[in-house]
């Protein structure tokens, strides 16, 4: 990793085949040179990770394409896959049921009363469907399909919504290039801020009116498993 | 209270009056009631309990108690309807929801463990802390894995801070749709927490030059990943315990994030890996979630602050006003960027309004409890709370809200949320035109 952790891994493993004596004259002679105390003790926190371990853990695709791992898939066989594990929730055709989302529809909404948000309609980037799907689908089980599966799912879906042609391989080369129609649907802060104002006497123009009213009993309310009467 | 009622109705059985009667009187009342009473009876004076119950008086008006050294204490059976609750129609998976601190029934500003609210995206994982590790890779010189007992060998601090989802409030964006403060507000909790700098973990690592953000990763269902910008690594800290003891399990057992002052989802629960580089991931849980749409259709991405706010707990739909006389207005007020500076509370609807006093401490970033004290005669009331934190924010009314952000947005609601006290005393959340 770096000189000196190396170095005190080979320090402990002269220590080690020294005989007891020669230790105990050693740890003597320890104890009299000047230590610098912060840095001794911070390098024992922590246990090194080898390039083998992060290539285990690291299971992240950025915008660009950046952690994508190796692999392809088609939509044909995204298809098949979509069938086995995706369908059940949400839907044949990914029309969504119930109150799992949509993966497709919704284009033209966003600036309407009632935007409706999916992968074509909404999504900035397409190595972000690959990466949700590895990481999150099916619900509630991480990073249980391969790659070579995720793949050919986010090439299905990116199919199902006009964005790519039938014969589209995903592939971290391919994923980057994939236009997506909000790309530039979303903005970087900062952002505005909405204030109010300090008024404290005769604040409103205008006598209030009440507008609205919550019904006097909210529907649906559960304490555990027990809906409340 | 429940051994006084009883205690009472012995006595008024003795006496041929009902229970019902007694109550009906109220607690003066029945103080009265009970003097007349023992007079009636041919006491010459209340015995030497001075009128309470106690162990000698006949029959026992002490209920038997619980034997002591109860392993985990939990409330008081009269308490049990002081619970966290969930809404049938929002969230409705199993994995993926979400459920309400009920701010109505809590005092000062510390939220108990087994009521902070909970917002998960795909279960509570069971961990074990013996096999947990922190990993830590990316633009790092050390990439470097940590037990829990190697974290809590750097220096820990504790801080009292609030949580609140970035979805707190937003059912109300439209229109008021829920009735009670526990819906309204109840996505917001506070806690003391314990743990270690972040900075202090990145800086065994060694952070390489370009690093700009961190994905921090959680070991649910969905390895729930959220981009950190560098600013926030500062104020950083990864908690293993709230309010003295180890983060419960809902709460990200072993380790969660925790930014003060931030949208709760961007503290990462159960927080197992942190990766630096030098661009932000663009997650699905920052763009398709979590980011603020708006009128024009472009979303707003990284809005992590919560802003300014404020909401009155009593009187509130749950706690409605039971008699005339003298009230105490008693409430909660947050922000994300400091202290909170001053409360506001007006009576008519936004009309005139009056400075309430706040309760001591008030801590940056944290709930602050205020109260203001008012004489109600049973007239029609518009009650509204207005926050002012150090930075100089005031929470703003919907209408000054819309004029910067959207009803579409879903998250951030910080508006001024208006309780109607009708001259019944029941309180009903309505919205102002």
């Amino acid at each position: 990793m770096c000189a000196w952790r190396e170095k005190l891994r080979h320090a402990r493993a002269a220590l080690a085949a020294f005989s007891r004596p020669a230790v105990a004259a050693l740890v003597a002679l320890m104890a009299m040179a000047p230590v610098h105390a912060d840095d001794w003790l911070k390098d024992d926190i922590g246990k090194p990770l080898t390039a083998a371990e992060i290539a285990i853990i690291d299971r992240d695709a950025r915008p660009d394409g950046a952690g994508l791992p190796p692999g392809s898939g088609t939509v044909a066989a995204g298809e098949e896959a979509y069938l086995e594990h995706c369908a059940a929730c949400h839907g044949e055709f990914g029309e969504g049921l119930g109150w799992v989302p949509a993966l497709l529809g919704g284009e033209g909404t966003l600036a309407t009363e009632t935007p409706r948000k999916s992968i074509g309609s909404f999504w900035p980037h397409a190595p972000g469907v690959f990466d949700h799907v590895w990481r999150a689908m099916p619900e509630g089980h991480a990073f249980s399909l391969a790659p070579k599966q995720v793949y050919a799912l986010t090439a299905f879906l990116l199919h199902i919504n006009g964005l790519v042609a039938d014969d589209f391989v995903a592939s971290a080369q391919s994923l980057p290039r994939v236009r997506m129609p909000n790309r530039d649907g979303f903005v970087m802060p900062p952002h505005p801020r909405a204030q109010g104002m300090r008024c404290m006497t005769k604040c409103r123009n205008k006598p209030p009116r009440i507008a609205a009213q919550a019904p006097r009993k909210t529907p649906g309310v559960m304490a555990g498993e027990r809906e409340e009467p | 209270m429940k051994w006084r009622g009883q205690h009472d109705d012995k006595h008024a059985a003795a006496n041929g009056l009902s229970r019902r009667w007694l109550l009906r009187l109220g607690l003066p009342g029945m103080a009265a009631a009970m003097t007349s009473l023992l007079g009636r009876a041919g006491r010459a004076a209340p015995d030497a309990s001075g009128g309470f119950p106690s162990i000698s008086a006949a029959g026992g008006a002490f209920r038997p108690g619980r034997p002591a050294g109860v392993p985990y204490g939990a409330p008081s059976p009269h308490e049990s309807g002081v619970v966290r609750r969930w809404l049938k129609w929002m969230l409705p998976s199993r994995l993926s929801n979400a459920s309400f601190t009920p701010l109505a029934a809590l005092e000062g500003i510390i939220t108990p463990n087994g009521l902070h609210f909970e917002r998960h995206h795909a279960g509570v994982p069971d961990i074990d802390p013996a096999t947990f590790r922190l990993r830590v890779h990316g633009l790092v010189d050390r990439p470097l894995a940590f037990s829990l007992e190697d974290l809590k060998r750097l220096p820990r601090i504790s801080r009292t801070h609030f949580l609140e989802c970035a979805g707190n409030g937003a059912v109300s964006w439209r229109r008021p749709q829920v009735n009670a403060v526990q819906f309204t507000h109840g996505l917001l909790s506070c806690c003391e927490w314990t743990g270690v700098r972040l900075q202090d973990v990145l800086a065994l690592c060694g952070v390489r030059e370009g690093a700009a953000w961190l994905l921090a990763e959680g070991a649910d269902g969905v390895a729930y990943a959220r981009s950190v910008p560098r600013e926030m690594w500062d104020e950083a800290l990864l908690v293993f315990a709230q309010n003295g003891e180890a983060l419960r399990p809902e709460q990200g057992y072993p380790l969660r994030l925790l930014i003060p002052g931030t949208e709760g989802a961007l503290n990462v629960k159960w927080l197992h890996r942190l990766e630096l580089g030098d661009a932000p991931w663009l997650t699905r849980e920052e763009t398709a979630r979590y980011a603020d749409l708006q009128d024009d259709g472009r979303a707003r991405l990284f809005t992590l602050v919560q802003e300014v706010n404020s909401v009155i707990t009593t009187p509130s739909p749950e706690n409605g006003l039971r008699r005339h006389g003298q009230q105490q207005i008693s409430g909660i007020a947050w922000s994300g960027h400091g202290r909170i500076r001053a409360v506001d509370v007006s009576l008519d609807g936004g009309v005139n309004w009056r400075p309430a006093r706040l309760e001591e401490p008030v801590l940056p970033r944290c709930l602050t409890r205020f109260r203001l004290p008012f004489a109600w005669r049973g007239e029609e009331l518009l009650l509204q709370s207005r926050a002012v934190d150090e930075a100089g924010n005031v929470q703003p009314t919907y209408e000054e809200n819309l004029k910067v952000k959207s009803a579409r947005q879903v998250y951030h609601n910080n508006s001024i949320t208006t309780w109607r006290v009708m001259p019944t005393g029941e309180v009903r959340h309505v919205r102002l035109a």
